[in-house]
């Protein structure tokens, strides 16, 4: 059976990850390569570097992380924060990534997402949106709009359209950052995650607002997400990612279990 | 020397890192006379399987990867590459594969999320070298949204998404993996050290 991801979620600025709280990164989190070299051991499905900064030094800095982290730890990587183009996809992919999550530049230029869906495979274009909450009269469905440039500029644009518009250029998976919940840690917008799922096929990563095993549950479940992405409650060691597993586990989620029989991967 | 095939798809680092951290030699080559002395071929690939089939032939990869199998030379189909050793596809139109193996790739039912991203577990029906050490139930790292269903015979393991379908399949020294076994943690390195200890 497919199990369901947990992904932890580095962001990295100057070359230290922090810890995003509604879009003002602040708090130093650690060395990026030891956080994801203890994310594999203890199991992580999948890894996430974010360039916070989104600048062209921010990125010569994810890069450098990313290589030296696919030398010794064999799962998938996925970068993110300030692509714009096509030859800036190619870079991240050649440099040892295995996906590439677009957000800003979507908006900016959509054929991006076609761009790499044709050249790269859709399985290595993650098409990621940050939205926030419209406000609605009562008994109305819920409603968001997307934003972009780290969630400070309103684009007008409507999520549920969007994400479809996404996936119909060729998004293979889309994550779901909502701006409401971001850094509050009282989990996830479930609305807006089984809102999506409901639109589209492709899997469905929630991101932002997670503070505990209990909020991944109910996204995975009532939310309907594919996998979890998930920042300081891995960072600062509330959780290890095998607690949140087995806690999963044990509310018949199915997910992978998995034990590291130590020493270097496996010589 | 394992020769990672560079036929312009997909990511192809990742394969030959993995075997490098093993300790061995994998060199991605993209010209077939630099595989020609090779012991080991693998061919990934990620993308779609008429631009991928079209890109072997067109750079004459499809001679040297059949001539290496009729001579006995251990090679390994990832994912795409698992699919292009099947008689055709029907991806993006109809399309002919290397047809090593009977066999029609087709999509996965709309009753699932597609592509199927993710770590998914294998039932193994019969051994092959290439999974000592690999118990029953491993999970493996999956990103496709087409699939085979593969003859008994060449049948190997299987996996559930929506129905069964042939995970890994192989005849003889052809083998292949519709999963990255170089994404795949340390059960993966160790699917990629057997292979590589093949001769």
């Amino acid at each position: 059976m497919l199990a369901k991801r947990i992904i932890p979620c580095l962001d990295v600025k100057e070359g230290r990850n922090v810890r995003g709280v509604r879009f003002s990164a602040d708090k130093d989190a650690g060395d990026p390569v030891e956080l994801a070299t203890r994310y594999d051991r203890e199991g992580a499905d999948e890894l996430v570097f974010y360039d916070i900064t989104a600048s062209s030094d921010g990125r010569a800095i994810v890069m450098d992380l990313v290589r030296e982290v696919s030398e010794k730890v064999f799962i998938p990587l996925t970068v993110g924060g300030g692509i714009r183009t096509y030859d800036d996809m190619r870079e991240i992919l050649k440099g040892g990534a295995d996906k590439v999550s677009i957000n800003s530049a979507a908006v900016t230029d959509p054929d991006i997402i076609r761009q790499g869906a044709e050249s790269f495979g859709s399985q290595c274009i993650v098409a990621a949106i940050d939205a926030l909450r419209r406000p609605v009269g009562n008994g109305e469905d819920p409603a968001w709009e997307i934003y972009v440039n780290g969630g400070r500029k309103a684009t007008g644009l409507d999520a549920v359209d969007w994400v479809q518009e996404l996936v119909d250029r060729g998004a293979g998976e889309l994550v779901l950052n909502s701006i409401d919940a971001d850094g509050t840690k009282d989990g996830y917008d479930l609305a807006l995650n089984h809102t999506v799922a409901a639109v589209v096929d492709v899997p469905i990563v929630a991101s932002g607002g997670c503070g505990s095993a209990e909020d991944i549950y109910q996204v995975l479940t009532e939310g309907r997400a594919s996998a979890a992405l998930a920042a300081s409650i891995f960072h600062f060691e509330e959780y290890s990612i095998p607690q949140v597993k087995r806690y999963l586990k044990d509310r018949g989620v199915p997910v992978r279990e998995y034990e590291h029989d130590g020493g270097e991967g496996d010589r | 020397m394992i020769a990672v095939i560079d036929y312009g798809m997909g990511n192809l680092r990742s394969v030959e890192k993995a075997f490098q951290f093993l300790g061995f030699d994998a060199v991605i080559t993209d010209r077939p006379e630099q595989a020609e002395g090779a012991t080991h071929l693998v061919l990934p690939g990620d993308a779609a399987f008429g631009d991928a089939m079209r890109n072997l032939v067109d750079r004459g990869w499809d001679d040297l990867i059949l001539k290496g199998v009729e001579q006995g030379k251990p090679f390994l189909g990832i994912c795409m590459g698992l699919q292009l050793m099947f008689d055709e596809s029907e991806e993006g139109g109809k399309h002919r594969g290397l047809g090593m193996l009977p066999g029609r790739i087709v999509k996965f039912p709309a009753t699932e999320r597609v592509p199927q991203i993710g770590w998914n577990q294998i039932a193994i029906e019969r051994s092959v070298e290439i999974l000592d050490g690999v118990p029953e139930g491993s999970y493996f790292y999956f990103v496709h949204s087409y699939y085979v269903d593969a003859a008994d015979a060449d049948r190997v393991a299987t996996t559930e998404y929506g129905q069964e379908y042939t995970s890994i399949a192989a005849r003889d020294n052809a083998l292949g993996v519709q999963f990255h076994p170089e994404k795949s943690q340390q059960i993966g390195l160790r699917l990629l050290r057997n292979f590589a200890r093949l001769s």
